[in-house]
């Protein structure tokens, strides 16, 4: 039978990849994004798991509204991007200093 | 092994590859196209948690969606990849030990010690008739109404949001003012002469 931790472990493998990608891929907004997906979807795996086995309906209902919030950032986040690329000529993240921060 | 079983070593093994895949790949488009793979598997993992309506919206909304716009957006961008690459080989022995410190203390927090089959049993399937849109929808519209109204409110600001951030008026777009059109009169367009008629030769 597959186990709860099964899940949680597959989850935070999943969480700790995106982390390093975030690590790696750290000049490219794009795959930053991807990275920001990847990580929500290692919590919305243990949110399913923890309903799965925990009888409970409201973790499926918690992961509804996360996808609905992802879905959103994604698309305001990517037209950020667009406008950035169009502005700028450049996605790289050690370009955009303009603020001198 | 049962085969339950077996499929959730396949989705898990999958999945774990995807995003590797994803975060390694030289071209942004294979990234995209392993994540794509990598909602696929977990939609496989999220069915045999028995969260089938889950599973099918995140293939439908997400895969269908939200990775396709992904896609236009990749495609669309001409970006100098070997500049976007600097740093990786720099990077890498720091990101390694992050993760794998990273994954280290999560699974001995939530290593089979804490959260295995002795703990959590696992639950009876559930009954063929069993209907999990249902029960989900039943939730959804009775309990967390609220949050549902706020959920639309969101999305339609990230419409309005994507749509006045990418609009743009070209300056050098010829197009007609409707209301210009409408306004014209005869006068404006047609100057009737009066003028003698000329002799011949």
């Amino acid at each position: 039978m597959i186990a709860l931790s099964d899940y949680l472990i597959v989850a935070a493998i999943l969480f700790s990849v995106s982390v390093a990608g975030i690590f790696l891929n750290r000049k490219n907004v794009l795959l930053l994004l991807m990275c920001i997906e990847l990580m929500l979807l290692a919590v919305n795996i243990n949110f399913i798991a923890f309903s799965h086995f925990l009888g409970d309906v409201h973790g499926q209902i918690f992961v509804f509204f996360i996808l609905t919030v992802a879905a959103a950032e994604a698309a305001i986040g990517l037209a950020i991007l667009v406008v950035l690329f169009r502005t700028r000529k450049t996605i790289n993240v050690g370009d955009i200093d303009t603020l001198k921060g | 092994m049962s085969f339950e079983k077996f499929l959730f070593y396949l989705f898990a093994v999958f999945l774990i590859g995807a995003a590797l895949m994803v975060i390694t790949r030289r071209n942004p488009v294979h990234s995209v196209l392993f994540l794509v793979l990598a909602f696929f598997n977990s939609a496989g993992l999220w069915m045999l948690a028995e969260s089938e309506f889950l599973a099918i919206a995140l293939v439908l909304v997400y895969v269908g969606a939200v990775m396709v716009l992904f896609l236009f957006v990749v495609m669309m961008l001409d970006i100098n990849l070997a500049e976007l690459r600097a740093g990786f080989v720099r990077n890498l022995p720091v990101a390694l030990v992050v993760a794998l410190l990273m994954v280290a203390e999560l699974v001995m927090v939530l290593g089979p010690a804490r959260f295995g089959l002795t703990r959590y049993a696992a639950p009876e399937p559930r009954p063929a008739d069993y209907n999990n849109t249902a029960e989900l929808g039943l939730a959804l519209f009775t309990q967390h109404i609220y949050a549902f109204e706020i959920a639309a409110v969101i999305l339609l600001v990230g419409i309005i949001a994507a749509i006045s951030l990418t609009l743009r008026r070209r300056p050098d777009t010829k197009y007609l003012n409707p209301g210009q059109q409408v306004r014209v009169r005869a006068g404006d367009r047609l100057r009737v002469v009066k003028m003698k008629a000329e002799e011949k030769g």
